[in-house]
């Protein structure tokens, strides 16, 4: 069964819709996800953000779905584009807005930065910023979880730019031929940086109608429906867990912002981001739960603790020091030094 | 005690680790059922089996990516890059990846893997399956660089690499797969980091690693017979970590430096190696730092232009005798 969607004509869920707790979750990490972002944007233009930060405002229902339905052991890579990938495994906020303003306490000692998020104690195996190169390393730990018969899930996140790409092709036959327990998972948002996909690739939907090459399923769905996301996820982490192999997902999305901080998006019709504007993950699923009977209070307060939490976690970051030289010759090499000689 | 050829001594090497360490897993192209292109990985299919032991598509970057993923989630995995010079394809997952993904994640991931490779020059095959690619290898911060000379060497310093908890470019020198030598029988590991001084001499000193270790050792002997000059050879054995003490050791007694390198010169170790030296014990020295080495060109095929591109033994004393005259 492959779910499409066409712009105009949301897709319903699929299977029955996930229970009420899991949807409480969802909105509340899809809050998260997008006020933690925003709080990135403002933190940037004052100045305590160096460097670059690619944002998925607009795009959070993906990473919160699957976030939401993922194993505690099973593994995400992500793209630079990767906060949100990062929070949906349950990395604490204060960490990763530290490693972002290159602070001691940050994620990885502000030695990565905001395109290197990685934190392996919950599955979060890294932010890679080689278009590509993330696909075939995510087939490399869902070969490792199938030797080792641990029923783990390799997850991994990369955009519509990334389907032309060579590692993407060479990843893709390498999990289809070897039954890999991987979900590859495309977020369409219809540019690459500045370029529309449209422009650049052979087919109209670059992972989906490409998925046919490898002997997957196509399938393609509306990104900005977390129920169908959830949906979508639980059911390709189960085909991936149950040993049938590999799926190539194609979730339609939109960036609000621009690709990265230097770029305000004026490539893009004014109409166009008019129209995805109208199909803000958030405020559907909002709306959603509000017409299903949710009360209005229940998500004013999850609205008002993410902001707190939001809050509290900026100044943690803002408090924490500088790294320290001592970090610049650590960790080369596994005895922890960068020694080349004797 | 065994006579083995190189050839041989990679699948004993292998074998070696994967018996030892349920593990450690291998792939690449044609390496399980048809036993690799240069057939010294026979038989290892048929005693660890399909999942140990794995035909990949060509798809270097999928190789390079799963056993970079495979050695972040717990195994020990070998990759096989047919020819050095397919690195170029996948150069990324070395560079960018296996690399830089310790130090950048304040070391929250380990990369316990090995990439063998047939690398160099000397068999007629011309400028694309000839490649030396060592310098390449040298000169990304977070990369081992191991080349043995010997069959002995080679199974030693395969152990270590693959007990080594740091990506590993394992360079096989194709010139010396025919290359015959003693083996011990039983286990076998050899530390990274430390040369080996294959003869002694009082004059000058050479340092050289790989398919020039055999030839630095007969222009030596030549040496000493015609002209009475006695040189030391340090085979290097691996260049990351490059054991330096004992460049510096040997050069200060002897108070010359010659590099034999069958890289292209420009930025070639032998330059690291000399700068070290001239910087370190420039007081010790006696002449001129003097690199041996390929000129800087792609190799030609025909036997009669590769010969006399890449440091022959002729070549070697000729240099030698000239400039310690
Ligand atoms: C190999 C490589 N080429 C180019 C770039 C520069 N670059 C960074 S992001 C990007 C666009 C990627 O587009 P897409 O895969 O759609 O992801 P999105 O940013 O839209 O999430 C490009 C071209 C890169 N990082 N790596
Ligand atoms: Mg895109």
């Amino acid at each position: 069964m492959s779910m499409t969607y066409a712009p105009g004509e949301p897709t319903q869920p699929a299977g029955a819709p996930p229970s009420l707790q899991v949807r409480l979750a969802l909105y509340r990490r899809m809050v998260e996800l997008r006020v933690f972002e925003k709080r990135v944007y403002d933190v940037f233009l004052q100045g305590l953000v160096k460097g670059t930060t690619h944002l998925s405002l607009g795009e959070e229902a993906i990473s919160a779905a699957y976030g939401e339905a993922m194993r505690k052991d099973d593994w995400t890579f992500a793209t630079y584009r990767g906060h949100a990938h990062t929070l949906s495994r349950g990395v604490p906020m204060a960490p990763i807005m530290a490693e972002l303003m290159g602070r001691r306490g940050g994620l990885m000692a502000g030695k990565g930065g905001s395109m290197h998020l990685t934190s392996v104690e919950h599955g979060m195996m890294g932010s890679y910023a080689i278009v590509g190169a993330h696909l075939p390393i995510a087939n490399g730990a869902a070969l490792s979880a199938k030797y080792r018969k641990s029923g783990q899930v390799a997850v991994c996140f990369f955009g519509d730019g990334t389907t032309n790409i060579g590692a993407f092709h060479e990843a893709l036959n390498f999990a289809a031929v070897w039954k890999l327990p991987i979900v590859f998972v495309c977020e369409n948002n219809l540019y690459m940086e500045y370029t529309a996909i449209s422009a650049v690739t052979a087919v109209e939907h670059p992972a989906a109608d490409r998925a046919g090459a490898y002997g997957l399923e196509r399938i393609l769905v509306d990104g900005n429906d977390a129920d169908v996301m959830y949906e979508t996820a639980t059911r390709t982490l189960e085909r991936a867990r149950s040993g049938e192999g590999p799926s190539l997902v194609e979730a339609l999305t939109y960036r609000h912002a621009g690709h990265s901080r230097a770029d305000p998006g004026k490539y893009r019709p004014d109409q166009e981001v008019a129209e995805w504007m109208q199909r803000d993950p958030i405020d559907i699923y909002r709306a959603r739960l509000l017409s299903q009977g949710v009360d209005a209070s229940v998500l004013g307060r999850i609205d008002s603790d993410v902001a707190d939490a939001v809050a509290v976690a900026t100044e943690v970051a803002k408090a924490s020091p500088p790294p320290g030289e001592d970090l610049i010759m650590k960790d080369l090499w596994s005895d922890g030094s960068s020694t080349w000689r004797n | 005690m065994a006579e083995l050829s190189l050839r041989e001594a990679v699948g004993r090497a292998i074998a070696q680790e994967m018996r030892r360490d349920p593990n450690v897993v291998f792939m690449g192209e044609d390496v399980a059922a048809a036993g690799g292109v240069f057939k010294s990985t026979v038989g290892l299919l048929e005693e660890f089996g399909p999942e140990r032991v794995i035909d990949t598509p060509i798809s270097e970057q999928a190789i390079l990516g799963a056993i970079m993923g495979a050695s972040m989630t717990g195994l020990r995995p070998i990759a096989e890059i047919m020819y050095s010079d397919f690195f170029a394809v996948c150069w990324d997952l070395v560079v960018n990846q296996m690399a830089k993904t310790r130090y950048m994640t304040n070391g929250q991931v380990s990369l316990p893997l090995v990439m063998k490779t047939g690398n160099g020059g000397g068999l007629r095959f011309g400028a694309q399956h000839s490649q030396s690619i060592e310098n390449w290898a040298m000169a990304v911060p977070g990369i081992k660089v191991v080349m043995p000379s010997t069959p002995r060497d080679l199974i030693g310093l395969f152990a270590a690499s693959v007990r080594d908890d740091d990506p590993v470019i394992f360079l096989e020198q194709k010139a010396l797969y025919a290359s015959k030598g003693e083996v011990e029988d039983g286990e076998i590991v050899e530390p990274l980091g430390k040369a080996a001084i294959r003869r002694q001499g009082g004059d000058a000193t050479i340092v050289t690693i790989g398919t020039m270790v055999p030839r630095a050792l007969e222009a030596a002997d030549r040496l000493h017979q015609e002209e009475g000059i006695s040189c030391t050879v340090i085979d290097l054995r691996t260049l990351i970590p490059l054991d330096a003490a004992c460049v510096l050791d040997m050069v200060s007694a002897t108070g010359r430096l010659f590099t034999v390198e069958e890289n292209p010169r420009v930025l070639g170790w032998g330059a690291e190696i000399a700068s070290i030296v001239a910087d370190e014990i420039f007081y010790d020295l006696d002449g001129p730092l003097v690199r041996i080495a390929t000129p800087y060109i792609p190799l030609p095929a025909a036997g009669e232009l590769e010969d006399k591109t890449i440091p022959s033994v002729d070549a070697i004393v000729e240099t030698i005798r000239k400039r310690m005259g």
